[in-house]
This record gives structure tokens, C-alpha cells and sequence, in this order.
């Protein structure tokens, strides 16, 4: 076993991590935190417009002002219900906010009203798939509780050479985010995962990312943060011994990243452990450039919180009519429509799997609504534009091709307008934002000419141009057609029908 | 100061307001009566914090041209107020008697603000205060304390007194006060005026800068049952913005105030709330009442509420632990004073600095109590069996409340103590809200009366009506009764006997 080894001050010591997840058992549990979409603030009636003006969607209540008081959105509690539901939890019947209490300028009160003890909702699960080297594995995750808080402002720190609050010059607060309503969901710990742990954690902020998406209540955005993750990771020898301490990773913000940093902390606390040394419990920062944490807040230097239940909120006791009508609205969730999509579309699940890894479902699934063929649609999403798409960098959804276009140069293809190769030109044409796929067949004169006048003077043209051809070919030497052929389809750029061009050419030398 | 004006001062609001609507009188003249008051006697009593001189004269100057223009008006429409410095007024200093707010306009109304200036209540000015509402004589206020008009070397009660001491020397007829432990009756107690905390929620708080939130009220303070009466049904009712607030009709306080009628009613003496620690002549008065109500026609039972002698205990937990949180939001970073920003030191020292500059020392105390009341290991055994206490209290009002139609008892232990008396005995002071606690910790209304003057010192004793949730209108029903019966005895009110200032 090797341990690199590392400085106090510099990079923590890492152990290879196939040797790590050979000697440990990694233990996860994740913290998601996903801003709602909705309209207005969890306690006040501002708007929640990202990137609106600093502090110009705020008033007393988010501003913490003295005397101003909060007052409940609705629609924030219920989609909190919605979230609780669709990961299988169990629902209130009486639940409070609770004050955390603590100084910090981006908290406008100096504490933050969010849920202690009794969360809205509680033990849940979600099944996901975990796409591994072995295979896709299923995999339970167990939810501990969903609860409602509030967000905090925004601070910028200025004038230092780290943009960190240490060394900076001066702090700005913009305040249009405190108070918009976040939901936090916990996990249990998560056992069992094993050397995949990476791809589990992954895997379930991915499938949590979709579930949110399909209820609606999030734009579930990692990279403006209205979906923000924490990984708590511990280690220990064995599956039956008990649980190690375990380090907070924080600022994970992209899912690449969730990977990465499982990665990571299982990699340096091995080295630890292995060292002799113990993991502390505290925070750390992931560093998205460098790949590495650091240390924030031990837990020997952690807040102590203060809570007490919000008095100047009323408990929330919602009617179990409310949660069964809740339940009952619920969408079609993304395993669901998973399982029925693959049913309808005749897709293996190695096949499905493709679609799925290639984020090409909901824009198959709209090519199939505008008129497509799920082989088509899966022909060029999967192909063409899969291939564009990822030279640019974007996902199939963000590629300035809509599905209906997309349907079309199918149509196209099939009503024989034109072929294989043109069509690929067509959606360069439509990816280049010259129209429609009509318009860029129409503009580039791409359409197959297999209009007998307007051939008939280009072949008339390639034989009178190339008499020696054209006596082979009536001298009974067919394959001499070939060249005729290639200047005609030379001459039309390609745009006639070369099996009809031989058509002619056969015809006018016979 | 002519005689007309002379006499304007000394009406009731219910008075003022009729003399209002037949035009006897304009909404300038009452403001300027009361104002021209202030002048001369605020000096002494230093009730106010801040006369909104222009802002009054001009309100009342719009009550006047809407009169003329025949538009409906409400009763208390012209009628001058003083409302105290806890509650926010756009654009109007809000101090909270605190240094830490100074320099501090609100950019908003408080409901309470907003009900007054839509019913056309002339609000005069900001009233003095304990800082925070935090005590029980106005000596904790930042900006020096306030005088009983009765005897201005003694205390006008706490932490409303710059309220009740506006009534008692009538600079106002009507004022606003808020009540966390007692801090409208026992300012009524003690200046010969009526107080009343309503039921909590029956007033919105939106606007009243928090001191404990589970048991902050907002309420009238008048020199009659029937003028606070007026005030409550102004202030009261629904708020959307204060989600603690009732989605109640407001009970008809003015009716019942109208009704003075204690036939047939079951009165029950609360035996906790009286007997040792309580001033002689204190007691002597209030069991005068107890006979006068009989002889109105209550009946008089007696009811033991076993848990009220924690009441202040419990009290002296959760209002700690509620006011270390609601307080923590002055820190200097958006609002108010700000100390030691000189560029060099970091966010949380100047954060250190503006507190410690900008909070005295009960509030420190208070904070410094909370803090440690809600932390980790710590919570369960204070404020969690505060709450027990709590709720037992809560069962303890229930069972009396089978038994009685309302309870009773002295507001104080004791008349207005002399200015410093208890100022370095925070216990002895905070006993004073020993038989006004119960109520908050409940959510219950009171009221307290003036029944008289103790004899040893010809100081006015206050006695307190409580009623069940939202029966508020039980205790302007008793307390006009027995105003009515007390004003026959003595010929007239009792503020009649106060020395002129």
C-alpha cells in the first residue's frame, strides 16, 4: 500500500484509490439544497428573477428589517409536499420552522429561518441506476427528510487577489436571494455502494436533478446554484463496523464534480487512516479547478445554532386531503417514463441506456411527436447532432435545431426530396441558422433534381463534352457511363439523382 | 394657553370625537391644544422622544378638509395620539429607545401606524421607552427616563411609560403601547390610566419591532375604558402580513364598554396574584373593587391558578431566548448606528463594536441570558421546560375560565417607586410583572384600571381584568362597570386628583 505523501501546508497525502476501496468502505450521504421556481419569496412577496439589479427585489421582510415580519408562501410548502412525495416520503401532519441562529452579513436577521426537529417530510427513498464498469446496477437511496428554508444573500468579496473574504478589500451583499425558498434533502447514510460510491453519488444528484426538473418546481441549475450539494464521506475497514468520522465537502457544483470529490475525500482519508493518523470532522471546500478540498470549520470550532421553533410563524398542519390531492397530481416521474418510454420505442435497454447517456430523450421523444420515427429521431440525434453538440460543447437541447426540424429533414429524406449526405448538409444549414430545414434546401439548392428537362441539358451537355464516353457506351462498354455520370452529378453539385442520370445517359445512347 | 384650549386637553377622545363631528371643534385645533401641551409640560415629564409637530398639524389639517368635503369619517378620526417608539412610522424616527437605532427612519408603517393614519388618528409623536421594551420604569430608555406626572421623581412604570405618562399629563388622550410582560398595564397601574394587551393576534405586529414575538401585543392606552375601547377597534382585526395574527372578528369592545354591566358575571379573585408582596394600600383598594363589584351584581368566587408562581421564571427564559434572536439583526450592516468602521477592522469587529456601543446593559443582560438559555445543552432544561411551564399556566387559565367569566387581580404589586430605586436590583424590578406575566405566557387579554390611591402615599393602584382568548370585550364590559361605580364614589375620574404640572 503506498501512501503519497504530503506537507501540512500543501496537497493532503491521497492514497491510489483502487488501493483505498480495497482497504475501506466508503459510507456517503448527500445534502442537496434546490432553489424553487417559484414567483415570489418563501416569506415576502418579492420576485425571485435571477440576475435581476443587486438588492432590486427586496423589501423589509428579506431585508431583516426591524419590525417586518414573514409571512408563509404557500406555493413554496406545497411544492415542498411535492418533493417529499415523489422520493416516497411521509408528510407532516404538524411540522415548525425553527430558527438557526448566527452571525453573518448575508443573513439579513442574523439567523436563518429553516426546519430543525420537525421537518415537512420525511423518510423516503429514490431507485436509481448507476451506470458502472460492470454494468448498470440498481441502487436504493434512503431519504432522511426534506425540509423548507430560506436562502441567504449574496456576498462578493472585492479587492483581494482571491475573491475569498480573507484579504479582501471591501463585501458586497446582494440581498435578491435571501429569502427565496430552498428545499434541503438529506440522505441517510448511504452504504454499500463500495468502490462505485463516486458514480452512486452521481448517479443519485443526477436522478434527483430529473425529478425536480419533471415536478417543475426547480430549474435545477448546479451552475447558477439552484441546485447546490454537500457530500458527507466517511470511511471504514468493513461494512459491519461502525460508521468513521466523517468530513462535510461543500461547494460541490456540478456533477462532474460530485464524482470527482467522492473521489477525492476517499483517496486522502485513506491516506489518513492509513497513516495512523484519524479523519477530523469538519468542513472543507471543493476547488473546482484543482480537483482538490481544503479545510473550512472543524467541528470543534463549529456553531452552535441555537435553535428554537420560529415564533413568529404558525406550526404548518397540512390536511391529509391536501397530501393525497398532492400525491394524486403528482407527473409522471422519470423512472416511470423511462420504463413506458423504452416499452413504446421498442428499445433494448443497452439501447436505452444510449439514449439516456446521451441526454437524447426528450428530444426523441419531441421528434416523435412532430412527425419523426424513433429511428430517425435516433438516427440524427444520437449521430449528427450528438457529434456537433459535443464539438460545441452544449447539450442536444441547446443546439439551435428544434425537433420538429429535426422531424422534417426525416420527412424529407423519405418523401425522397433528398438523400442521406444532403440531409446531413440541410441540418449543417439549419445549425447555421439559414431557416427551416425547407428554407435551407430551398437557399442552398440542395433539393435531389430528378426533373427530366432540367437533367436532360446536363447530360446532353457531359456527352457532347466527352464524345469518346459517350461512343463506349453506345458501343455496348456500360461502365464508360460512369464518368458521364460523375460530371453531370459534378455539374449539379451533387444535388441530382445519380441512378436516374444513368438512367438518362442509358437511355440517350442506346 | 386660552381656556378652550385649556379644556381640549383635558376631554376624552369619545368627547373630543363628538365635538369633532358637530363641528365644534377643528382636527387643527384639538392637535394644537395638545401640542402647545407638550411644549409646556414635556420638559418635566419627558414622555415624548420625538413631536412630529408638522406631521400631526398636517394630518389633522386632512381630517379637516375630508370633514368639510362631507366624507365618512371613523370616531377617532382627528383625535390625537402618541404611540410609542417600538412600532414604525414611515419616515418618522424609530428608536426603540436604543442608541443603536438612532438615526433610523423607517421606510414603512407599521399595521398598527397604518390603521391609525386610515382612520385619521392625529399620531403626535414617538414615546419613550425602556430600550426594547426590556423593564418596567422607562429608566432603561437611552434617551433618559421618563416622569411619573403624579409625583415626577417617581417612575411612570415600564416599559411604556413615555405613553402612560402622555395620558396621565395630557399631552394625549389616547397613546399605543405594547405589552411583552405587563408593559401597558403597569404603566396604566402606576399613572392612573387605562391599559389594555388584547388577546395575542388580536392586534397585528407587523411593524412593532420585536422584543419576544410569542408574546409582544400591541394595545390602547386611554384615560377611559371607552376610549381604549374606540382605539382597539381601530387597531384590531386580521393582518395577512403578521402570520400570528387572528382571522377573527374583532370582539365588540366599544358595545361592551357601552354595556358596564357586571350582572349576573362570575368575577373570580386569582389567590396567587395577591396577599404577601403586595403594597398595603394596594391591596386595600383592589378588595374596595372586589365589594363594588359585588354590590354591582358579580358574583365573586375565588380560583387558585397553582402554577402562576412560575410564571415569571418561565417568562424570564423565553422572553431571553426569543429577544437574543430578534435582536441580533441589529449589527450596524444595514440600518442604524454603526462603531469602529475605520477601515481597517473586518466585519464581525465592527459588528462587535456597534453592539457594544449601541445596546445597554439590560439588553446585553437579556441577550447574554438567552444565548445561553437556547444553547446545545442547555435548551432542554431551560427553554424547553420554560415551555412546560408554559402550557400548564395555559391549563391553569383554562380551569379558571370554567369557573369564572373573568379573573382578577392588583395590576402591581406596589404604586410608582422613586426613579433609581430598583435600577441596580434587576430582580426587584422585574417582580413587578409578577400578576401581568400569566397573561402573555397564556396569549390572553388584560386589562388594567385605576381603582384609587394607596393611602400611604396617595399614589393610584391599578387592578387587572383578564379574560379568555378573544373575549376581550368581557374586560371593557368589567372595566366600565367598575370605572362607572369608582368615578359615582369619588365624584369624578381619579386623574382629577393628580398635581398639576
Amino acid at each position: 500500500m503506498t501512501a503519497v505523501a504530503g506537507t501540512a501546508a500543501g496537497p493532503s497525502a491521497l492514497m491510489p484509490y483502487d488501493e483505498a476501496v480495497a482497504a475501506y468502505d466508503p459510507v456517503l450521504g448527500l445534502e442537496v439544497h434546490v432553489e424553487l421556481g417559484t414567483a415570489s419569496k418563501m416569506f415576502c412577496g418579492c420576485a425571485t428573477e435571477f440576475g435581476a439589479p443587486p438588492n432590486s427585489q427586496t423589501c423589509p421582510t428579506c431585508l431583516g428589517l426591524p419590525g417586518s415580519l414573514p409571512a408563509l408562501n404557500r406555493t413554496a410548502v406545497e411544492s415542498a409536499m411535492r418533493i417529499g412525495l415523489a422520493l416516497n416520503c411521509q408528510v407532516a401532519e404538524w411540522c415548525r420552522f425553527a430558527r438557526k441562529n448566527y452571525f453573518y452579513p448575508d443573513m439579513p436577521k442574523n439567523f436563518q429561518t429553516s426546519q430543525y426537529d420537525e421537518p415537512i417530510c420525511f423518510d423516503g427513498w429514490l431507485d436509481i441506476d448507476v451506470e458502472t464498469d460492470e454494468g448498470v446496477l440498481p441502487f436504493r437511496i434512503e431519504i432522511e427528510r426534506a425540509h423548507m428554508e430560506e436562502d441567504t444573500g449574496k456576498t462578493s468579496h472585492l479587492g483581494g487577489a482571491t475573491g475569498r473574504i480573507h484579504g479582501a478589500d471591501y463585501s458586497l451583499v446582494d440581498y435578491n436571494r435571501a429569502g427565496i425558498p430552498l428545499i434541503e434533502i438529506v440522505t441517510k447514510p448511504v452504504a454499500g455502494a463500495g468502490r462505485h460510491a463516486p458514480e452512486v453519488a452521481k448517479a443519485y444528484v443526477t436522478a434527483l436533478r430529473d425529478l425536480l426538473r419533471s415536478l417543475g418546481v426547480s430549474d435545477v441549475k448546479m451552475e447558477q446554484g439552484s441546485l447546490r450539494c454537500d457530500v458527507n464521506l466517511s470511511l471504514r475497514l468493513s461494512p459491519e463496523a461502525p460508521l468513521g468520522t466523517r468530513s462535510e465537502t461543500k461547494n460541490v457544483n456540478s456533477l462532474r464534480s460530485v464524482e470527482r470529490a467522492v473521489r477525492y475525500e476517499i483517496s486522502r482519508q485513506a491516506a489518513l487512516l492509513a497513516g495512523g493518523g484519524s479523519v477530523v470532522q469538519e468542513t472543507r471546500h471543493w476547488h473546482e479547478d484543482t480537483g482538490l478540498t481544503t479545510p473550512g470549520r472543524s467541528k470543534e470550532e463549529a456553531e452552535d445554532y441555537r435553535y428554537f421553533p420560529e415564533p413568529d410563524l404558525v406550526p404548518i398542519a397540512p390536511s391529509r386531503e391536501w397530501v393525497d390531492e398532492l400525491r394524486a397530481t403528482l407527473p409522471e416521474l422519470p423512472a416511470q417514463r423511462r420504463r413506458r418510454l423504452q416499452a413504446e420505442w421498442e428499445l433494448s435497454d443497452f439501447e436505452m441506456q444510449s439514449v439516456l447517456n446521451a441526454g437524447a430523450v426528450e428530444v426523441i421523444e419531441a421528434t416523435i411527436a412532430a412527425g419523426g420515427s424513433i429511428a430517425g429521431a435516433r438516427k440524427w440525434w444520437m449521430g449528427e447532432l450528438a457529434r456537433v453538440a459535443n464539438e460545441r460543447g452544449v447539450e442536444l437541447a441547446e443546439l439551435p435545431v428544434s425537433a420538429a426540424d429535426v422531424a422534417r429533414v426525416e420527412a424529407l429524406v423519405a418523401e425522397g426530396q433528398v438523400n442521406d449526405k444532403l440531409a446531413r448538409q440541410v441540418l449543417d444549414g439549419v445549425l447555421a441558422g439559414e431557416g427551416s430545414p425547407d428554407e435551407v434546401v430551398a437557399g442552398r439548392g440542395l433539393a435531389v433534381v430528378s426533373d427530366d428537362s432540367a437533367l436532360g441539358a446536363a447530360v446532353d451537355a457531359a456527352i457532347a463534352a466527352d464524345p469518346d464516353a459517350a461512343q463506349k457506351v453506345r458501343d455496348g462498354k456500360v461502365a464508360a457511363a460512369g464518368a458521364l455520370v460523375g460530371a453531370v452529378m459534378k455539374a449539379t453539385r451533387g444535388s441530382a439523382d445519380a441512378a436516374r442520370v444513368r438512367e438518362l445517359i442509358l437511355e440517350r445512347l442506346s | 394657553m386660552s381656556a378652550s384650549t385649556t379644556d381640549l386637553i383635558y376631554r376624552t377622545a369619545a368627547g373630543l370625537s363628538d365635538s369633532l363631528a358637530a363641528g365644534d371643534v377643528s382636527a387643527v385645533e384639538v392637535a394644537e391644544a395638545h401640542l402647545d401641551r407638550i411644549d409646556a409640560v414635556d420638559g418635566r415629564v419627558h414622555a415624548f422622544l420625538h413631536v412630529d409637530r408638522e406631521g400631526a398639524l398636517a394630518a389633522a389639517k386632512a381630517v379637516d378638509a375630508r370633514r368639510a368635503a362631507g366624507e365618512p369619517l371613523g370616531p377617532l378620526a382627528g383625535v390625537p395620539l402618541a404611540l410609542k417608539d417600538v412600532l414604525t412610522m414611515q419616515g418618522v424616527p424609530t428608536t426603540c429607545g436604543s442608541r443603536i437605532l438612532e438615526g433610523w427612519r423607517p421606510a414603512y408603517d407599521a399595521t398598527v401606524t397604518r390603521r391609525l393614519k386610515d382612520a385619521g388618528v392625529v399620531i403626535l409623536g414617538k414615546t419613550n421607552m425602556d430600550e426594547f421594551a426590556m423593564g418596567s420604569s422607562t429608566e432603561h430608555s437611552a434617551y433618559g427616563p421618563t416622569r411619573n406626572p403624579w409625583d415626577l421623581d417617581r417612575i411612570p412604570g415600564g416599559s411604556g411609560g413615555g405613553s402612560a405618562a402622555s395620558l396621565a399629563a395630557y399631552e394625549a388622550p389616547l397613546a399605543i403601547g405594547t405589552d411583552t410582560g405587563g408593559s401597558i398595564r403597569q404603566p396604566a397601574a402606576v399613572t392612573g390610566t387605562v391599559g389594555v394587551k388584547p388577546t395575542y393576534g388580536g392586534v397585528s405586529r407587523y411593524g412593532l419591532v420585536a422584543l419576544a414575538s410569542s408574546l409582544d401585543q400591541a394595545g390602547p392606552c386611554a384615560r377611559t375604558v371607552l376610549d381604549a375601547a374606540l382605539l382597539h377597534s381601530v387597531i384590531g382585526g386580521h393582518d395577512p402580513l403578521d402570520s400570528t395574527s387572528l382571522d377573527l372578528p374583532v370582539p365588540a369592545v366599544v358595545d361592551a364598554a357601552r354595556q358596564a354591566d357586571v350582572k349576573g358575571l362570575r368575577i373570580a379573585v386569582v389567590t396567587e396574584l395577591g396577599g404577601e408582596g403586595y403594597q398595603p394600600g394596594v391591596r386595600q383598594r383592589f378588595e374596595e373593587s372586589v365589594a363594588l363589584l359585588e354590590g354591582l351584581g358579580a358574583e365573586i368566587v375565588e380560583v387558585s391558578c397553582p402554577h402562576f408562581p412560575y410564571a415569571l421564571a418561565a417568562y424570564y427564559l423565553i422572553l431571553p431566548s426569543e429577544a437574543s434572536s430578534n435582536l441580533a439583526k441589529f449589527d450596524g450592516m444595514r440600518f442604524g448606528l454603526r462603531v469602529g468602521d475605520d477601515g481597517e477592522a473586518g466585519v464581525d469587529e465592527v459588528m462587535s463594536r456597534t453592539r457594544a456601543a449601541g445596546f445597554g446593559d439590560e439588553v446585553v443582560r437579556r441577550i447574554m441570558l438567552g444565548t445561553y438559555a437556547l444553547s446545545a445543552g442547555y435548551y432542554d432544561a431551560f427553554y424547553g421546560q420554560a415551555q412546560k411551564v408554559r402550557t400548564l399556566i395555559q391549563r391553569d387559565f383554562a380551569a379558571a375560565f370554567e369557573a369564572a367569566d373573568v379573573l382578577i387581580s392588583p395590576t402591581a404589586p406596589t404604586t410608582a417607586f422613586r426613579l433609581g430605586e430598583k435600577l441596580d436590583d434587576p430582580l426587584a424590578m422585574y417582580l413587578n410583572d409578577v400578576a401581568t406575566i400569566p397573561a402573555n405566557l397564556a396569549g390572553t387579554p388584560g386589562m388594567s384600571l385605576p381603582v384609587g390611591l394607596a393611602p400611604e402615599d396617595g399614589l393610584p393602584v391599578g387592578l387587572q381584568i383578564m379574560a379568555p382568548a378573544m373575549a376581550d370585550d368581557r374586560l371593557y364590559r368589567v372595566g366600565a362597570a367598575l370605572e362607572a361605580a369608582l368615578a359615582d364614589r369619588w365624584g369624578g375620574p381619579l386623574l382629577k386628583e393628580a398635581a398639576s404640572l
